[in-house]
């Protein structure tokens, strides 16, 4: 429906468009997938909450202090952590339009990601040989949840980010494939971001407590 | 439509290697303190849970600023008004399920309970 201002004198009528302008394609991804994370943020602090309430339950079973291996959990975080400042200068090679240089960093981000999960993997095997396994106790049953949630997030970022470097290589750094890149960004350091809380509030307090 | 240049003027804001590094050292420092203090044990353990959430918090702003690049600004302001609607939701959320369950748990038949869901 158009809206009609009366013109001064006599003159044609003033009609307002529905769409005034183009919008630049990809002009709101970014805040876009912001809100996707923020949501995916909320999922997080449910499964927080869960071990939060679980996490005391141990129906006779282990108890964190007894299956937790910190030295591994410190060799895992450095994982995330040095995957995280790689990406960073992936994208700082991207500004550059270094193509190369992004796709190297690129390529050691994936690796350290990988190193990630596999040594989570390995975690998880070792706990489930123990006898420590989800159905053991509601305790372990939140555990797995929340830590295998965000295994599961940096699997689907390591997919994500192959799909990225052949796209990259492809295509080059253009506008979308640095938008594409911009995303995986926010999505990796937000997974660094939620590791930092399961590393504290699963692991170190599980063990003092 | 215009090819490179951003539309709205809010060209996406990257760190400089210095400010990736320098969000790197302090994540390195923030992440080996907390380790180092439960692995060491030398503390009393309210003082070490105490101490371990400041660092967790201190080290989640650092990543929001140096690896996130969230400021007042990005976005025109949106991301930072969706991250504190989230942070609500998130506290709300939290803090109402430890609370309620809590109380849940102490209001059980004796022996049903496992007794400590309090501490987190």
């Amino acid at each position: 429906m158009a809206h009609v201002i009366p013109g001064n004198n006599g003159e044609e009528p003033v009609f307002y468009l529905a769409d005034e302008h183009d919008h630049e394609a990809g002009g709101s991804t970014m805040l876009g997938f912001w809100m996707y994370l923020m949501s995916d943020c909320l999922i997080f602090a449910m499964l927080f909450a869960c071990y939060g309430v679980y996490g005391g339950s141990y129906a006779g079973g282990p108890k964190p202090s007894e299956i937790f291996e910190l030295p591994l959990v410190a060799v895992n975080t450095t994982m995330l952590l040095l995957s995280s400042i790689t990406y960073g200068f992936a994208m700082l090679a991207m500004d550059e339009n270094r193509k190369t240089g992004t796709l190297v960093w690129l390529a050691i981000t994936g690796l350290f990601g990988a190193a990630f999960i596999g040594i989570e993997l390995s975690e998880f095997h070792a706990l489930i040989a123990e006898g420590a396994t989800p159905q053991r106790s509601a305790f372990l049953s939140s555990f797995f949840t929340l830590v295998a949630t965000h295994g599961l997030h940096v699997s689907i970022g390591l997919i994500w980010l192959v799909t990225l470097m052949v796209q990259v290589a492809r295509g080059g750094l253009i506008a979308a494939n640095k938008r594409r890149l911009m995303c995986l960004s926010l999505f990796w350091h937000f997974l660094d971001v939620i590791w930092i809380g399961v590393f504290t509030f699963v692991y170190l307090m599980g063990v003092i407590r | 439509m215009s090819g490179d240049t951003h539309g709205h003027g809010d060209a996406p804001a990257h760190g400089s290697r210095r400010t990736y590094l320098t969000g790197f050292a302090l994540s390195v420092i923030l992440t080996a303190i907390p380790f180092w203090l439960v692995m060491d044990g030398s503390f009393g353990k309210q003082a070490t849970a105490l101490a371990i959430m400041g660092f967790a918090l201190v080290q989640v702003l650092v990543h929001m600023i140096y690896f996130l690049h969230l400021d007042a600004r990005s976005e025109g302001g949106w991301n930072l008004m969706a991250l504190i609607f989230t942070v609500v939701m998130v506290a709300i959320g939290l803090v109402g399920s430890l609370w309620v369950m809590h109380h849940l748990n102490m209001n059980m038949m004796p022996g049903m309970g496992s007794g400590d869901t309090s501490g987190m």
